[in-house]
């Protein structure tokens, strides 16, 4: 490769951009995470440094854990992005399935139809939502939630997985028909295991959207009961905006979740990006 | 069964009774979607035609429209929210789109090494929810805490600091620049993804003809990237018309100070719900949401039937 000739000085000097830029990118939550583990006074004296044994203190996630249902929240936030993430995968893979795979009157139309909502955003039919969801009695409920989530999940999971799909061999599935498979076999059986990675990379799509949500939450399901981690964040935040330590763990503990599951899933979300999955 | 096909029109043109298994695959997405998302877009954009008159809801035309664009406190807090919006989506096209196109241009300089480490660490503020970024952000800038004026004072800039997001003549552009940090990874993946698109030929040719380095980068690479730059222009767009909850976590649903970052969101939480002394308006929120969505529909078709079919493609 001729581009191996890049001078010294020259890639020096992108590394010298790239290690700024990352710094910028990581420096906040860094800087969070070390002071959610200091004393009071600690965090003030000296923000930046790293907690040492006589700043140590876990005052902070006391206070968190002792005032609002962390944990509660947390199963919330889990329930509504595991059932929201299933129910997507699955009707999403269904419809991309009937899309991709058989010919039919109105099937570009119907293409379109759920396309619709990659583009529009579900928000602005909130108050109709709302008024739809007080008049199924599903107010402060986790159900509501789940709803509004696998509608909108729904289109970019079948645009990307009909992408997909439509790779999937048709010798391997005629094969099937010929042996007598039902469609529904050859669906669940021959097709859903081939397409696994690109299920791997909507859930990662879905996930994070639904898992950061404030606005559902906030206006469908504000109840004590129902709060998912996001909110229960913001509103322990607000309640004890000068409590520094108690703020700055419950960041934190709103943080690692999704870092931990990055980590777990990044290479999967860079693949997806990278393979075109969102082009 | 039956009643799935009659409940759907668009599915109704493939009655045949031997291919039952297509309707059993699209009825469970259609009905969600339909009934979550598409019914009820449509009857918020029906309710914004409709207000209540003397204590009963009643069609009332365009009036709604007419009250928001007329009305002195209404229509001055619109063409705030309008203007700030604005502003918001052009520094985003501004700051945030250039320096991901920058990194996703270093990144994919072949043989860079820690180049998965960087690309990794880039993208971990925009997993992160809008209430993380915006208290950390708030922590960080504020003046009690000390960190801004702190770094700042090891450059030797120390008189640049002031309360940033206090200040209505700077709190929208610090509000905007927050929300660039936690997004700039989205530009940066996907340009990332189109520069590794174009074949090595390509390259090799220009190299051939003596275009290297900054001149491969604007003669041959960003043609052949703009159309992925389209895309995430277009999603900034929707994005950015749609924004709310940074705002919120960050400003509050006044979206103070004195309204200097309310933008097309909060205006229409705070119009839909009602805050403080003033009354929630179901009527006036469809109508703001219906504002909303035509600004989006209108920016979107823009981009499908004008600059998209502008732009060039190559195919490879």
């Amino acid at each position: 490769m001729a581009k191996a000739r890049t001078s010294l000085v020259r890639s020096g000097l992108i590394h010298l951009a790239l290690i700024s830029y990352t710094l910028i990118a990581l420096f906040p939550v860094f800087l969070t995470l070390i002071n959610s583990f200091k004393s009071r006074n600690a965090i003030f004296r000296d923000p930046m440094a790293i907690p040492t044994p006589s700043t140590f203190d876990l005052v902070g996630y006391q206070t968190v854990l002792a005032q609002g249902d962390f944990f509660g929240y947390f199963q919330n936030s889990l329930i509504v992005t595991v059932l929201s993430i299933a129910l997507v995968l699955l009707f999403g893979a269904m419809a991309a399935f009937a899309l991709s795979e058989y010919r039919f009157r109105g099937n570009l139309l119907m293409g379109l139809y759920l396309a619709l909502g990659i583009m529009i955003p579900i928000r602005l039919g909130t108050v109709a939502i709302l008024q739809g969801m007080v008049a199924a009695g599903l107010v402060n409920t986790l159900t509501a939630l789940v709803l509004v989530y696998t509608a909108q999940g729904l289109p970019l999971a079948i645009f990307i997985l009909s992408e997909f799909m439509r790779n999937v061999s048709d010798d391997l599935k005629n094969a099937g028909r010929i042996d007598g498979l039902s469609e529904y076999a050859i669906f669940f059986r021959l097709v859903l295991p081939l397409v696994r990675p690109a299920m791997a990379t909507v859930a990662v799509f879905t996930m994070i959207p639904i898992w950061n949500d404030l606005w559902f939450p906030l206006i469908l399901a504000p109840g004590e009961e129902t709060k998912t981690v996001t909110l229960g964040a913001q509103m322990f935040i607000g309640q004890f905006v000068t409590n520094w330590n108690a703020v700055l763990s419950a960041l934190s503990l709103a943080i690692l979740p999704v870092l931990v599951l990055y980590v777990i899933f990044s290479r999967q979300l860079i693949r997806g990006i990278t393979s075109g999955a969102v082009k | 069964m039956s009643d799935i096909y009659t409940a759907d029109p668009a599915i109704v043109p493939i009655k045949r009774p031997t291919r039952w298994h297509i309707a059993v695959f699209l009825a469970p997405a259609v009905l969600v979607y339909t009934a979550i998302m598409i019914l009820p877009l449509i009857e918020t954009l029906r309710l914004s035609l409709y207000n209540l008159v003397d204590g009963q809801t009643a069609f009332v035309g365009l009036s709604n429209f007419a009250t928001l664009f007329s009305d002195p406190r209404l229509s001055a807090s619109f063409w705030n929210a309008l203007g700030n919006n604005l502003i918001f989506f052009v520094i985003h096209m501004l700051v945030q789109n250039p320096v991901g196109v920058a990194l996703a241009a270093m990144l994919s300089i072949p043989k860079l090494r820690f180049a998965t480490f960087y690309r990794t660490a880039i993208f971990v503020p925009t997993l992160l929810s809008f209430v993380i970024v915006g208290f950390i952000w708030k922590l960080i800038l504020s003046p009690i805490w000390g960190i801004a004026p702190g770094m700042l004072d090891v450059v030797g800039l120390k008189w640049m600091f002031a309360p940033w997001l206090g200040r209505p003549d700077s709190a929208l552009i610090t509000v905007s620049l927050i929300s660039v940090w936690q997004y700039v990874g989205i530009p940066m993946m996907l340009i990332y993804a189109a520069l590794l698109n174009i074949p090595e030929e390509v390259l090799e040719a220009a190299e051939c003809d003596g275009i290297t380095g900054w001149g491969q980068f604007w003669k041959i690479k960003l043609p052949l990237i703009l159309p992925s730059i389209g895309i995430i222009s277009i999603l900034t767009f929707v994005g950015n018309f749609n924004a709310f909850d940074l705002i919120y976590t960050v400003q509050g649903a006044l979206a103070g100070p004195d309204g200097s970052t309310d933008i097309l969101g909060t205006l229409l939480y705070r119009t839909f719900f009602g805050f403080q002394n003033q009354m929630g308006d179901r009527s006036m929120g469809a109508t703001i949401a219906t504002v909303m969505f035509l600004i989006i529909l209108a920016g979107v078709s823009l981009y499908l039937f004008v600059i998209q079919r502008r732009i060039r493609r190559y195919q490879f």
